[in-house]
């Protein structure tokens, strides 16, 4: 049991079953009515266990995972910041849990209320007008921020502009959302530091151009100290500025992204409020527009009455709707909490935390790690690979040794700006005992590759699964039992 | 150090370009093969398609990353290596001899504009 690597369909017996269902007391036949060309021929393959196989087989799988619960998470660009406690115990109130999306909003006022004041609380915390929290996640965010900003253009009848400027240190889901929502994707380069030529973006703004999608700070870190001029230059075009918020943790609170100047913005929840991230999502990703830009976001929406009485609304002149009902109620729900809890006083520690988190593990490595960027970065860096290069041991090597010190992994080979490329970001929810802990390990590990390199080769050594054949995982993917058996 | 071949030239975004009269064989360099690690995909265009130099032709997709595929010289594809459907592997194992596509070149002095060894084998160095 210790290695436990069974899948669930391998301790099937045929017969076998958790549950007893009462004597059916129905004579009518429940399948008369489907067409018969809609029902299935044969039973599906389900598998027949016992409770006890089913509790055995998922408590022996959840052991295998790690989470910000089990250890340190410094996966850049992602923050895997703690997930409080009581997120989990206010989302789970059967009075917020219980409720159906079709009941009548009088008797679900205090659901709609938290929806109607976080979309304020996101609004007030980014300096634009309203919230829609319908998106599911961070990319859906974006596609529903990028029709919003094809909606404006296309309300005003200028029907030109199809061309989205996309930086190209941009995580990656910035022109997959704007392939998405059926924009051309243009790039602009960034300078050596990491930051937007403006030389490079001048030329490309003409009446074609839709917009630019930027992260601030951007992804190696850095705070892009011209976004003024920036905002200044693609409006003057025509142009909407849309702000990625997956870098928003560093700036909560202190700097607004409607200050800089952006029109449009998706917030991850569950990055910058706390709320699960990864596997143990779902995840949300609110969308915040500016004044001119509200008409269009997405219905449906809540809306207060002059009696003080929430109600749902829909606008003629909305893009529509992006999801079923409200989005992830129960996501809300968790960074409500988040933002409640730590209130107006103390949401503005958490980037200056996540800031100080970062360039201290930063300074602790440089001597040992390529730093290819120097300077105060925010709430997360990029290394270049190790500063000496000449054991052969690459980023992989060095991500792969770290699960055997029961670290997860940072981020690695993004962005394509450099070869070798490991983002961390610590978040502001580390002590300093985890983060010297950290620092130490790297620094043994930058050891180990001068003195025992083919041992760091053939990390991780400790974990079940050493090297997988990710060559032909991408290329023949197995992704059921019954491919599995016929393989 | 990746190899570099002196029998042809080289384009800054890493492809590698060898005249045969008016057709243009174009594959990835050694250095491009050995910094993306192993292939998983090569995206090819569609024979007949017009390219002009600077437009993106496919990519190549690995286990770190996917990239771009940039045409260095304008013309018709027509020829794509259809061997890289199923073995996009034979890039990693030797990139020189692996083209990916066969372009009617327009305009021959779009070639000589290209990086030779020498300036390719700078190119990489300062990578």
């Amino acid at each position: 049991m210790k290695n436990y690597d069974k899948l669930i369909f391998e301790l099937s017996r045929p017969g076998r079953k958790g549950y007893q269902l009462p004597a059916d007391k129905f004579d009518t036949d429940g399948f008369a009515a489907i067409p018969a060309d809609l029902l299935r021929k044969e039973m599906p393959e389900l598998p027949e266990v016992s409770e006890l196989d089913v509790v055995r087989h998922y408590t022996n799988i959840s052991n295998k995972n790690f989470g910000v619960d089990t250890g340190f998470y410094p996966l850049g660009s992602c923050t895997m910041k703690y997930n409080p406690k009581i997120n989990e115990e206010i989302s789970a109130m059967p009075q917020f849990a219980g409720l159906h999306p079709l009941q009548d909003a009088e008797t679900a006022q205090g659901a709609l209320e938290v929806y109607y004041n976080l979309q304020k609380a996101l609004a007030s915390l980014s300096g634009l007008a309203e919230f829609t929290l319908n998106p599911y996640a961070g990319a859906h965010g974006e596609l529903t921020g990028l029709m919003v900003m094809r909606q404006y253009h296309a309300s005003r009848g200028d029907h030109k502009r199809a061309k989205v400027i996309v930086p190209d240190t941009a995580h990656g889901t910035n022109p997959a959302s704007a392939m998405v929502a059926g924009l051309e994707v243009v790039e602009v380069k960034s300078k050596p530091n990491g930051s937007i030529d403006i030389e490079d973006l001048k030329p490309l703004l003409d009446d074609t151009v839709a917009g630019i999608m930027m992260t601030n700070p951007n992804t190696v870190g850095m705070f892009e100290t011209e976004i003024l001029e920036i905002a200044d230059l693609v409006h003057k075009a025509g142009g909407l500025l849309y702000y990625d918020g997956a870098n928003l943790n560093p700036l909560l609170g202190k700097v607004r992204p409607g200050d800089m100047g952006f029109d449009i913005m998706h917030i991850n929840l569950h990055k910058t409020f706390s709320t699960p991230h990864g596997g143990g999502g779902p995840g949300s990703g609110p969308v915040g527009v500016a004044e001119h830009l509200v008409e269009f976001l997405p219905n449906p929406r809540v809306r207060i009455a002059d009696d003080g009485k929430f109600y749902v609304d829909a606008d003629d002149r909305s893009l529509g709707s992006v999801s079923t009902f409200f989005g992830n109620f129960g996501v809300m729900l968790r960074a409500y909490a988040y933002i409640l809890t730590l209130g107006r006083d103390n949401i503005v520690n958490v980037g200056p935390m996540a800031t100080l988190n970062a360039n201290y593990i930063k300074e602790s490595l440089k001597d040992l790690y390529k730093l290819p960027i120097d300077g105060v970065c925010k709430h997360e860096f990029v290394f270049d690979g190790l500063a000496d290069k000449s054991t052969g041991v690459t980023t992989l090597n060095v991500a792969k040794r770290l699960l055997d010190f029961g670290f997860h992994a940072p981020t690695i080979y993004f962005p394509l700006l450099f070869h070798e490329s490991m983002m961390i970001e610590p978040t502001e929810t580390e002590s300093l005992e985890t983060l010297d802990e950290f620092i130490d390990v790297m620094r043994k590990v930058a050891e180990e590759a001068k003195t025992n390199p083919d041992l760091l080769k053939q990390a991780p050594l400790t974990t079940i699964i050493s090297h997988p054949d990710e060559t032909s995982a991408a290329k023949n993917p197995i992704l059921t039992y019954k491919a599995l058996k016929e393989a | 150090m990746a190899n570099v071949l002196d029998d042809r030239r080289y384009a800054e975004s890493h492809e590698w370009v060898k005249i045969d009269g008016d057709i243009a064989t174009i594959g990835i360099s050694d250095y491009a093969q050995h910094a993306l690690g192993d292939i998983v995909y090569v995206d090819m265009p569609e024979v007949g398609d017009e390219m002009s130099a600077g437009d993106v032709f496919g990519a190549v997709e690995s286990v770190k990353a996917a990239s771009d595929l940039i045409c260095p010289v304008s013309g018709e594809v027509v020829e794509i290596n259809e061997e890289l459907e199923d073995a996009p592997e034979k890039v990693n194992a030797d990139a020189f001899n692996t083209w990916i596509i066969k372009v009617r070149i327009s305009d021959a002095s779009e070639y000589d504009a290209l990086l030779d060894a020498a300036a390719y084998t700078e190119l990489c160095e300062n990578e």
